[in-house]
């Protein structure tokens, strides 16, 4: 009998129904309609008439105000990823590789600060960088320089006020892809005459790499698509796509031109997941949450 | 024979009751629970009030400007209301009305939004125009009567057949200068422009969340009448040269204080009751009201959709004159209230922008019919030049 004989297994479309009808229901229909009203007119503050028209799309693909604001948000998030990399692979190594009997209390540390508000521990540096905060008190204390040494309200506190929120994402992805690799392999690599660092370059670094590029994927996402931490840290130039969609949608009341900017900031941060999709797969997203 | 009082009676006799202290707050529940029983089941006044009492009544959700403003508001009128009528204030605090709208219209409806903190004539008219309006019965609001008739009148414009807010206090949005880092002399000399003075680059602050304020500004700093703006280029001009200068947009009142109280910022506009809570607390802040400065006035908004004697009553006790004196105090903003009908204590008269007379005539206001129609294209200019553009 030919394959195209045989019955249809329809059994894995009916055990995905359930998850396919909360995407649709809770994903697809909200864009589908943050879509179509991105082709509406907004005549006044707050009143928008339904339409077909493609003027908030000429306005976002001719004004370089939005380009400006689309570039600097592919370069803040490109800057606090890489940087999270690079602070977060040494606790995720450190917690892996560890032989200490209580793991679960430096994983539980990772996690405590999940328990305290974004919105907190965004304001918190305020109390840490500020005139009167505890680096500008320390310095003093030490007798060192003029003081106060302005630090808030710039790129800096920015990024900083980033790290601090999106770095335990990034950790506990390394993490799960250094658990995953066979503890053997370093040591064997050493008897081999590798020396320590090269041990780590060779063999633990690539075989972590999906880790790494799951927790990338991660703090880039969620730092292109946030608009509190700016608002909070930064100062005027200090903004990202979503304050612009803050802007349309709050300040402006113009909420046509709020979809066009949200759907565009959709566009941009799923072609990035598209990308890793395609490179990397979803399996290592799936293992740090699963 | 029963008496029976309308709700608005008794909640003045509970009031006065509770605000002459004679009686804790469980003690007075606890004593209206019995007399209700005592009364029997009549109908009378006193089991209907048990039982709300009970029941903790009616929940209404208030939203203002934070900070002092909503502590002045907590402590003077809502837990003295709370106490006297089982009713519950629920308060929350918004940057701007424009948030509220923007929930009210993602939501659909009104649900917990009953009595905004509003700003002015401008957004009065905003919430009538988007149907968001109700017709207070002031019958129930007797404390009216003792409310400015200059306060009362731009709003009766907008709505002749009846009102939707309450009248409750002004202010001014001028300078605020840190008084050790910037002299009197300097500042009364610069007026306006002092927020343009690049000797300060770095540590002055702004408004981002109104163009119309930095517009009002860009106004003066370019020589226009802000009622009367003739080139709005020269005002984002303006806007631009004080941007390039600012270290901060401030978002909200707290944000103001906690700024100039840090000394990040020495120079900003502001607004003459946060900068007189700033000046109670001790910190060396001073305030001018430069020529032609922008004054404004607030209203108690009720909502579509809000329990409307519930909310009247509400009004009716933040409007009588010890709770909104109070309040006044606390807020550091004048009363609504007519000082030539209402005896106002120092603290008050000497308050920022206090005008003994009740007409409200040396105060310069942001006439509706000559900003409303450019606040679509302007509002988004400056959010363009708000953020380098």
């Amino acid at each position: 009998m030919s394959d195209a004989n045989l019955p249809i297994d329809r059994r894995p479309w009916l055990l995905l129904s359930p998850a396919l009808v909360f995407i649709t229901a809770l994903v697809v229909i909200p864009m589908a309609f943050i879509l179509v009203y991105s082709f509406y007119e907004n005549i006044d503050l707050a009143v928008d008439v339904p339409a077909f028209q493609f003027g908030n799309w000429q306005e976002l693909f001719t004004d370089s105000y939005y380009h400006t604001a689309i570039w600097k948000t592919l370069r803040l998030s490109v800057i606090v990823t890489v940087l999270a990399a690079v602070l977060g692979y040494i606790p995720a190594y450190v917690i892996a590789m560890t032989k200490y009997r209580h793991k679960w209390l430096l994983l539980l540390l990772l996690i405590l600060p999940f328990w305290i508000s974004f919105i907190i521990r965004t304001l918190s540096w305020i109390h840490i960088f500020g005139n009167q905060g505890a680096l500008n008190g320390l310095m003093n204390l030490l007798g060192l320089g003029d003081l106060p040494i302005q630090i808030m309200y710039t790129e800096f506190t920015v990024i900083v006020g980033f790290i601090h929120v999106f770095l335990p994402y990034m950790i506990l992805n390394v993490y799960v892809s250094l658990e995953g690799i066979d503890e053997n392999l370093e040591p064997a690599a050493r008897t081999l005459g590798a020396t320590p660092w090269q041990a780590f370059r060779e063999v633990t670094l690539p075989l972590s790499l999906p880790g790494l590029a799951a927790g990338s994927l991660l703090v880039f996402v969620l730092t292109g698509g946030s608009y509190v931490t700016p608002l909070i840290l930064g100062g005027p130039s200090d903004f990202l796509f979503g304050n612009l969609v803050y802007d349309a949608v709050v300040t402006e009341l113009n909420w046509p031109m709020g979809a066009t900017l949200s759907f565009t900031l959709l566009f941009l941060l799923g072609s990035v997941v598209i990308l890793y999709s395609r490179l990397m797969g979803m399996n290592q997203l799936a293992k740090a949450f699963g | 024979m029963t008496k029976k009082y309308d709700s608005v009676t008794r909640y003045e006799r509970l009031r006065e009751a509770v605000g002459n202290g004679d009686v804790d707050r469980r003690t007075f529940f606890g004593l209206l629970g019995s007399a209700g029983i005592t009364a029997g089941l009549s109908g009378g006044i006193m089991t209907a009030m048990a039982r709300q009492a009970r029941a903790a009544g009616t929940e209404l959700h208030f939203e203002g400007w934070g900070g002092v403003v909503s502590e002045a508001l907590r402590k003077n009128a809502f837990d003295p209301y709370e106490a006297a009528t089982g009713n519950k204030v629920i308060d929350a605090t918004f940057g701007g009305e424009n948030e509220v709208l923007t929930k009210v219209k993602a939501a659909g409806s009104t649900d917990g939004h009953n009595i905004l903190h509003s700003s002015g004539i401008t957004w009065y008219k905003r919430w009538v125009d988007n149907g968001y309006d109700v017709q207070l019965n002031l019958d129930n609001i007797p404390n009216m009567s003792n409310v400015m008739e200059a306060m009362i009148e731009p709003f009766r414009k907008i709505t002749p057949d009846g009102l939707s807010a309450v009248p409750y206090d002004y202010g001014t949005t001028g300078i605020a200068y840190n008084t050790e880092h910037v002299s009197k002399e300097k500042a009364m000399e610069l007026g306006a422009n002092l927020l343009l003075d690049p000797e300060l680059k770095g540590k002055i602050g702004g408004w981002g969340g109104d163009w119309a304020n930095r517009a009002w500004y860009g106004a003066l700093q370019s020589g226009q009448d802000p009622n009367d703006i003739q080139d709005w280029d020269a005002v984002w001009d303006k806007a631009r040269e004080h941007r390039d200068l600012v270290l901060k947009y401030w978002s909200s009142g707290a944000e103001l204080m906690d700024l100039l109280a840090k000394g990040e910022i020495y120079v900003t506009e502001a607004w003459s009751g946060r900068v007189a809570a700033l000046q109670a607390q001790g910190h060396p802040i001073a305030y001018m009201d430069p020529p032609n400065g922008l004054a404004w006035m607030e209203t108690m908004f009720v909502m579509k959709g809000s329990p409307m004697e519930e909310a009247e009553a509400l009004l009716n006790f933040m409007l009588a004159p010890e709770t909104a004196i109070a309040v006044a105090v606390g807020q550091k903003y004048p009363p609504s209230l007519d000082p030539t009908k209402v005896d106002m204590p120092e603290e008050v008269k000497n308050l920022p922008a206090f005008d003994p007379t009740g007409k409200l005539e040396g105060l310069v206001f942001r006439d509706p019919a000559a900003w409303n129609p450019h606040e679509k294209e302007q509002g988004k200019q400056w959010n363009r030049v708000q953020k380098g553009g």
